[in-house]
Parts: C-alpha cells; structure tokens; sequence
C-alpha cells in the first residue's frame, strides 16, 4: 500500500514536470520566434493625408475629447485666398469674420490681412475640435493646404487606435516613431 | 523610331500626364508673392513624449512585480499589497493612462506571429512575458498588485458573496472563449476587441464613450459583492497567467508554518473560492471505477477538440463578418443586387479612393479565407480547455493541509488574518 501511494506521487510530480516543460516551450521560444519582428524604436498613429477622406469620423472616433487628430495648415500650399474654401460657408453672403460665416464650428481659425488681395489663415489648436469641416472645404475648393493630423504631444497613443477602427478609408496607421508626422509639401 | 523607346517614351506620357494631374489636384490658386516682408508661419508638429518612458514602465513593471512577490510570499502583508494595489493603479491606470498593458498585449503578440507586416514595440513583448514569467515563478502576483485594472476591483470589493459552485465553473469558461476570439480577430488584422471592451480605461483617462461608462460602473458595482468580476469571468489575460501559476515553482501559501487543518479559513476567508481544503478524512473512492472515468474523459478530449474546430469553422464566415473589408463587401454587392445606393462612410470613401469591386471581392475572399484557417485551431484550443478541465474534475488529489488553488489565486492576502498561526505569529 505504502508503495503504491509513492509511485501516486511520483507520477503526479512528473505530470507536474512535464506540464511545465510544456508551458515553458513556447514563452521561451516566444522571443526567437519575435526576435525579427521585434523593434525598439515603437510606432505612433498618424494619418495619411493623401488618403483622408474629410468624413470627419476623427472627432468623435477618438477616445480623447476634444480628439487628438487636429487641423494642420502647411502653409507653403496655401493660396493666401480672400474668397477661403475652408474659412468661409458655402454660399456666404459676404467675406468676413462674422461668426455666421465661418465655417468652423468652434472658430478654431484667425483670418488675417497680410497684404492686398492675401490673407492668411491660422488654426488655434485649442479651440479645433477635428471636425475636419475646414479640411473639406479646402480639399473641394481650394489647395488642400488644410489638413487633418493626429496631435502626438496629445495622443494617447492606444494599442488599437479608436480613429484608425472607425477610419473608411483606412488612412490612420502605425508609423515609424521617427517620422511622426505625415506633412504636406509643394509638389515639385 | 526604335521599337525599344516607346516604353520610354510611354513613361514620359504617363509622367508628365501624372504630374498635371497632380498640380490641378492641389495648386488651384498659386503661391502668392508678397511684397511685403511677410514670412511663413512654422506648422505646429509637437513630438510624442520621449521613447526613454516606455522603458521606464518596464523597469517600474518589474520592479513593482518583484515588490509584490516579496509582499505576498515572503513579508505576507495584506496591508503591503494594497499599498501596492494603490500604486500600480496610479501609475500604470492614471499616470499611464492605462495603454499599453499586459492584457492587450496578448493581441499585439497575436498579431505579430501571424502576420508579416507588423513588428511588434519590444516594451509590448516585454508586457506580455514579464508577468507570464513571474507566474510561473511565484504564481499570479501580476494580478495581486500591479494590474491596474485588477487594483480597481480588488480596492472596490467590501462585500464579498459567494458564487454557487455551478455558475462559477460555468462563468468561468468565458475568458477562454474571450481569449480565443481576442487572439484570432487580432492575428486576422480585424480588430483589437480586448482594448475596444476594456471596462476601466475611460476611468483613467476620465474619459470615455458612455458605453464603456455605463459596463465600467455595472462591474465595479457587481465587484462590491462578486469580487473582481473581470478578472474571474472575463480577463483573457488572466487565462494564461491562471495555466502558468499551476506550475509555480513557489507560491503563496495560507499559513506562514504548518497547517493545524483548523479549518479557520474553509467558510469565507477566500472571495474567489480558492481555496483547496484538506481532504484526508474523506473516504477513498474505488479505483477502478475512478480510473475507467477518468480514462472516459481523457478519451472525449479529442472529441470536445474535433467538435470545437468543426463549429468553429462553420462560423468562421459570420467571424470574418467583424473585418472591415467584408462589412464593406456586403454593402457594396447589397448595393449591386438592389440598386440602393451604400451611403454609409466606408462605402462613399471606398468609391472616391478608386479601387474597382473585384480588388475588394478579392480582398473579402482572401479574409474568409484565412478566417476558415484559423478559426478551427480557436476551436480546438476551446475543445481541449473544456476537456482538460472536465478531466481535472475526475480526478482527487490528496492534500494533508488547506492550500490556495494555484490557478485561480490571485495572491491578494485576504486569507492571511484567518491563520490561527498567522496571527500567532503576529502577537509574537
């Protein structure tokens, strides 16, 4: 009897053993198997300009309030226009800066007189809530100089970004830390 | 004309043909030329916070993993892993804003051994190993005190009710089932679904859509009397961590010294229902019959297995269905066949980018496809799960003293004070 119940313990322990053997493989094989496809350097989200579609999904996909993904002007491409695509409501009667105008919903933009005929357009990131209205208006009657980018300094940086889910066409994506930002440029 | 210079020469079409495409695209107004001294404004592109706070957060993971070890095994103080509890939740919940953590991980992984065009951040693997390894060290000392999310609970629940033994083993099952899904949907590129229902990060960031809100405060009200109901009936993390803690090679023990079998802490010492009781006074089955049961149900395992991958591969198209492409390709044949126009975003945004509709039936086929592949190992996975631990049940260990059961204990030290020993010691 006495026997019996060693050899009981024996085979528990090694079912023990070899269970552990087992589990250990592949947690120890995990990090060859990675080792390639492991980088130190990490990603962000960013949006591909060239790809946004203006939906303005980005304002409230966000898991931040206001979101992180913000208008950008790269002013390089701006025409400097008095009669301004993003800064102006379809069929406003007059060009001012009347609130009745504008199409910003938050006036997130400063119209500024630079010299005859140009004025130039500036984004107050604090008050742009990402609705990407402007962006549109650019996009469809302007240069496109208005863009929608994601805010690294606020950007949570999720394991799955909200944006990039909700995203139609897919223009949010992991980036290279090193280049964070997806910018805009005169076509050469 | 050579023959071999109109490639060339086609490209020169093409080029020049793109290029005023191109400039009718973005430059409708052309680039003013001021007379005054007018200068362009900087864009205004701030950089992520220094990549050195990642490793930050692993050395403060395994330093708060090691805290906790020494807290629960060798210090045993209750007190201490609350300390802990409060700490992790400050750090890794509030300061970190809960991203990343060991529980999603487990997608990123996922997501990086089955395709090839991700590669995973190394402070993600390192997330998803270090509190693997602990487990397998000293048991589940990761959710003791360093989960953030595990701390919300285990700070939160005053009441602690027992669970009839039934509902329990049934509950219990859904964290594989979560598991499975969470690793296939991630390794299919679909989604992240373990972050889009995580319960507790819009509380970090005091921020959330109200769903999130509402599951959020339905848990941690339930948690007051079912401790830690995420952790026990939903946390697919938890599963690994509950397999490997089995095989610790050193975990926390109830009594510091010997076992007296007062039974002191059968009745409600443990909210999780982790503790094994002593069962030398029991009366020995007959082994012959226990042994044709357990022979039984060693032999339905590849049974539950073979079950499990064919219903899963059944339902591997209504899976693929949570893929964007296929959702997409649904709207867009809906459309074909009755000619109602698809106005949702991804339908006008797939028409304005220019691919045709056989690339996106292509791409729908290509996914379900893969779905059919790999949904039948989520299956199988689910079959020997279900068959290992029905097998479990069959058989008896035979133990002298009360002992934690090393899966499902969490190491929090709520049954240390309930040691006659203990406190013992303690007076001492």
């Amino acid at each position: 009897m006495k026997e019996n119940k060693n050899k009981y313990e024996s085979r528990r322990d090694f079912v023990k053993k070899a269970g552990k053997m087992i589990i250990v493989a592949p947690v120890a094989a995990l990090p060859v198997i990675l080792f390639k496809k492991t980088s130190a350097q990490g990603y962000v989200w960013q949006i591909d300009p060239y790809k946004c579609t203006t939906c303005g999904n980005c304002k409230s996909a966000c898991v931040l309030t206001p979101s992180a993904s913000k208008c950008v002007h790269a002013y390089a491409l701006c025409g400097y226009c008095d009669l301004c695509g993003g800064y102006l409501k379809e069929g406003a009667k007059t060009i001012s800066t009347g609130a009745e105008v504008q199409m910003c919903p938050t006036g997130a933009i400063a119209r500024n007189f630079v010299e005859e005929p140009f004025f130039e357009y500036k984004i107050d990131e604090d008050l742009c809530d990402g609705c990407a209205k402007c962006v549109k208006g650019c996009k469809d009657f302007g240069n496109g100089s208005l863009y929608m980018q994601i805010k690294q300094d606020l950007c949570v940086n999720c394991n799955e970004c909200s944006i990039a889910r909700n995203c139609p066409s897919k223009a949010v994506s992991r980036v290279p830390a090193d280049f964070q930002y997806v910018v805009k440029t005169r076509p050469v | 004309m050579k023959k071999n210079n109109i490639p060339y020469i086609l490209l020169f079409i093409m080029l020049v043909w793109h290029t005023v495409l191109y400039a009718q695209d973005i430059e409708r107004f052309p680039r003013p030329e001021f007379e005054t001294d007018y200068v362009y404004p900087e864009e205004q592109l701030p950089l992520q916070r220094p990549q050195v706070w990642e490793y930050i957060d692993v050395a403060v993971l395994i330093a708060a993993l090691s805290l906790t070890t020494w807290l629960a095994l060798k210090r045993r103080s209750r007190q201490g892993l609350i300390w802990m509890s409060v700490f992790s939740l400050a750090y890794f919940g509030f300061f970190r804003e809960g991203c990343i953590c060991a529980v999603g991980s487990v997608q990123n992984v996922s997501l990086a051994l089955f395709n090839s065009s991700y590669t995973i951040p190394l402070t993600a693997l390192l997330f998803f190993l270090i509190p693997l390894v602990f487990a397998l060290l000293y048991g589940r000392v990761f959710c003791a005190g360093v989960c953030p999310l595990g701390a919300v609970q285990e700070l939160t629940g005053f009441k602690p009710v027992k669970l009839p033994k039934a509902v329990e083993a049934v509950m219990a099952a859904i964290p594989f089932i979560y598991l499975g899904l969470a690793v296939l949907l991630a390794a299919m590129e679909s989604q992240f679904i373990i972050c889009k229902y995580d319960p507790f990060v819009g509380f970090f960031r005091l921020d959330a859509p109200h769903t999130m809100i509402i599951f959020g405060v339905l848990l941690i009200i339930a948690g007051i009397f079912i401790n830690r109901p995420y952790c026990r009936y939903l946390c697919p993390y938890g599963v690994l961590l509950n397999i490997f803690s089995r095989f610790a090679g050193k975990h926390l023990t109830i009594t510091p010294a010997e076992c007296t079998n007062c039974r002191l802490c059968e009745e409600d010492a443990c909210p999780y229902d982790a503790i094994l009781p002593s069962n030398t006074d029991q009366p020995k089955e007959d082994t012959v019959k226990a042994r044709r049961r357990f022979y039984t149900y060693l032999l339905l395992i590849p049974l539950f297995a073979a079950a499990g991958g064919i219903i899963l591969y059944n339902t591997a198209p209504v899976l693929a269905g949570l893929h964007r492409d296929v959702k997409l390709a649904k709207e867009i044949r809906a459309e074909n066949n009755t000619g109602v126009e698809a106005v949702s975003l991804a339908a006008t945004a797939f028409k304005e980018s220019g691919e045709t509709e056989e690339e996106l039936f292509v791409s729908e086929l290509t996914v379900i496809r893969r779905f059919r592949k790999a949904s039948p190992w989520v299956g199988i996975f689910l079959g020997i799960s279900l068959g290992a631990g029905l097998l479990g049940m069959t058989t008896r260990k035979r133990r002298s003293e009360y002992k934690p059961h090393q899966g499902k204990c969490y190491s929090c030290g709520r049954c240390f004070k309930y040691c006659p020993v203990e406190v013992k010691k303690q007076v001492k």
